[in-house]
């Protein structure tokens, strides 16, 4: 039977709800337990709300003033000292777990599952590669530890009704100090996160400035959306990194996707699959994103934007 | 300061990739075959380091089959001063990867190691962490800004919060962001020059690498594909649709 640890990603003593998809994708194995580590300089405010998550057994709560960022190869030796018992290891395939999970899987000597899709047994999972465009089956060994990150976007965040029970951990392991927390440069919005917005609007190329990309803004203000864009657009300076949605930005899968001026490369395409519905704006009838939209309007999105606001 | 870059060679970004009809992989016969995105734009940061004179040597990496050697002379025509093959026709997974690069990081003793931040066709996004770990050094992965600073280096790393940025120890390893430059294009007399700089090549076999080849992929198969929907006539129409589904109050 599996025994599942879960690491949780958290900011600002806030849990991140894709600790609650990787409790998804863990009750997927029928496993016997799951468990989630939570690591921080205080971590038993956060444990506390991991332990509403239901499905979880315990919540293993592991403070130390080196866990006050999230250094991969700080936490790394802790959390590969706790994994010992467990079966499976997850994470998120988040920023956070992308950078740390590997360094686990490496001082535990084994593999990793990168962006687990879906549980096929204990030990076999599917996940994408090439930007999506094969999914594979993968086979981990069941004599070894399975480390994994979890594809948030596959899976459904578990419930918070649950009460599990917060217990204090501490390990012996040997610190490194050669990697410091300097500084976070954060985007302060009042506007939902896009990874787990249930709507979502981005502009592409199109908007042409940063000044123009604020019609964005606005209508997705109008419907409660959050705010996504192409690489393109983050790469003219039009909005911050942490917008980007696609293969190498955030794979999302709100209910609603809204991509306005977007080509539909399949490098964006492959963050945004998932959306329950898409619409896409785009002046040329023969864009590629077309072919993925549930619902298309050709046009001038300068003309479509306002309209479509004033429609709302 | 010496720098080791990753440098593979993968199935083109622009190539709409192909599952075979029985499984068992994706077609590649005739493909186009190109450096990763992410080592080009690795490489072009270790030669701008050079070039500010913080950086004395810089050696590309590849680990691929015997017919990568024209890839490997690409890096080389883009200014590397040297190049490491290791040969082996069997693709390999990260925690290999990882092994081999730790043994070459052994006999060359770098300050500083760059790698894409994942590779476009296993899109794993682990060899540099991995290494990193089994190294014993520093990471800082996604990186959209390096600042190489004595024996520092501060990084600026682009994470789903925003920008983050690290000190780090050298020696140490960095993968590198999209954003952090943009590669240079090589010029013909480039790749005349190219052929002259020295190239090693090493028997994957030879090294003595444990292998850690631990997953076994038993079956490749396409995306489910979305259906192509409506295209609709004007705004009202595009409003109204959405009001059906409950989408927009
Ligand atoms: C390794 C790699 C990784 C990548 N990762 C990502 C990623 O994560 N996310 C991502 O998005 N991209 C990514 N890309 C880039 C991707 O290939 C495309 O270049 C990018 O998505 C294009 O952005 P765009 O659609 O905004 O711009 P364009 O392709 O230039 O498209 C602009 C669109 O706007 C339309 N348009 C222009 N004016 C108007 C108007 N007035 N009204 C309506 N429509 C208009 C045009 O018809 C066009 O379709 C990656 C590329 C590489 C190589
Ligand atoms: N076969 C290889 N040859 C050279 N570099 C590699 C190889 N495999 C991985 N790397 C490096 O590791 C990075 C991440 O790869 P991956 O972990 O497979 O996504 C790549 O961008 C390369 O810099």
């Amino acid at each position: 039977m599996s025994r599942v640890l879960i690491i949780a990603e958290h900011l600002n003593g806030q849990l991140n709800s894709a600790t609650a998809r990787c409790v998804s994708c863990a009750q997927a194995l029928s496993a016997e337990t799951i468990d989630i580590l939570v690591l921080s300089d205080a971590a038993d405010a956060i444990a506390e709300q991991a332990s509403k998550i239901s499905g979880v057994n315990k919540v293993l709560s592991l403070s130390n003033p080196a866990n006050a960022h999230p250094i991969a190869q700080v936490l790394a030796p802790q959390i590969a000292e706790v994994a010992k018992p467990y079966s499976h290891v997850f994470g998120p395939s988040t920023t956070f777990g992308k950078d740390l999970m590997p360094c686990v899987a490496a001082l535990l000597g084994v593999a990793q599952v990168s962006d687990v899709m879906s549980v096929e047994s204990s030990h076999s999972f599917k996940r994408p590669i090439y930007a999506g465009n094969a999914i594979i089956s993968v086979e981990a060994p069941a004599d070894a530890i399975v480390v994994a990150t979890v594809r948030t976007a596959s899976w459904p965040a578990a419930e918070m009704n649950g009460n599990a029970a917060v217990e204090a951990v501490s390990v012996a392991a040997a610190l490194p100090t050669h990697t410091r927390f300097v500084s976070l440069q954060q985007g302060k919005s009042d506007r939902p996160d896009l990874q787990s917005a249930s709507k979502v609007i981005s502009g592409g190329r199109a908007l042409g400035s940063a000044e123009n990309f604020s019609i964005i803004y606005s209508l997705a203000d109008k419907i409660g959306a959050a705010v996504g864009a192409s690489r393109a657009a983050v790469d003219a300076g039009y909005v911050p990194n942490e917008l980007q949605v696609g293969q190498t930005g955030k794979i999302i899968a709100p209910e609603l996707y809204v991509a306005i001026g977007i080509s539909g490369a399949i490098q964006h395409l492959t963050g945004i699959k998932d959306a329950g519905t898409i619409v896409a704006i785009n002046k040329d009838a023969e864009a590629p994103i077309f072919e993925v939209a549930d619902f298309g309007l050709v046009g001038d999105l300068f003309q479509i934007i306002p309209e479509l606001e004033s429609r709302l | 300061m010496k720098i080791l870059v990753g440098y593979k060679r993968v199935v083109d970004y622009n190539v709409r990739i192909q599952v075979k009809p029985d499984g068992s992989g994706v077609i590649t016969d005739g493909v186009k075959l190109s450096a990763n995105p992410f080592d080009d734009i690795a490489l072009e940061e270790a030669l701008r380091l050079r070039d500010k004179g913080l950086a004395t040597e810089v050696v590309v990496v590849s680990l691929g089959p015997a017919d990568c050697q024209a890839h490997i002379r690409n890096g080389l025509a883009m200014g590397a001063n040297r190049a490491i093959h290791v040969v082996t026709e069997s693709a390999i997974q990260p925690l290999t990867a990882a092994r081999v690069f730790m043994k070459l990081i052994e006999k060359e003793q770098p300050g500083l190691v760059l790698m894409g931040k994942q590779a476009i066709d296993d899109d794993a996004n682990q060899t540099g962490q991995m290494l990193a770990t089994l190294w014993g050094r520093p990471q800082a992965t996604f990186a959209s800004l390096i600042a190489i600073d004595g024996e520092k280096a501060q990084v600026t790393r682009e994470i789903d919060a925003g920008l983050e940025t690290l000190e780090i120890d050298l020696p140490a390893l960095i993968t590198v962001d999209l954003r952090l430059n943009e590669p240079r294009f090589i010029k013909l007399p480039d790749i005349m020059k190219a052929k002259s700089k020295p190239m090693e090549t090493l028997a994957f076999a030879d090294l003595a690498v444990e292998s850690g080849d631990f997953l076994n992929t038993t079956h490749y198969a396409p995306p489910a594909k979305r259906s192509k929907g409506v295209m609709v006539k004007d705004v009202a129409e595009l409003v109204a649709a959405l009001k059906t589904k409950g989408l927009v109050a």
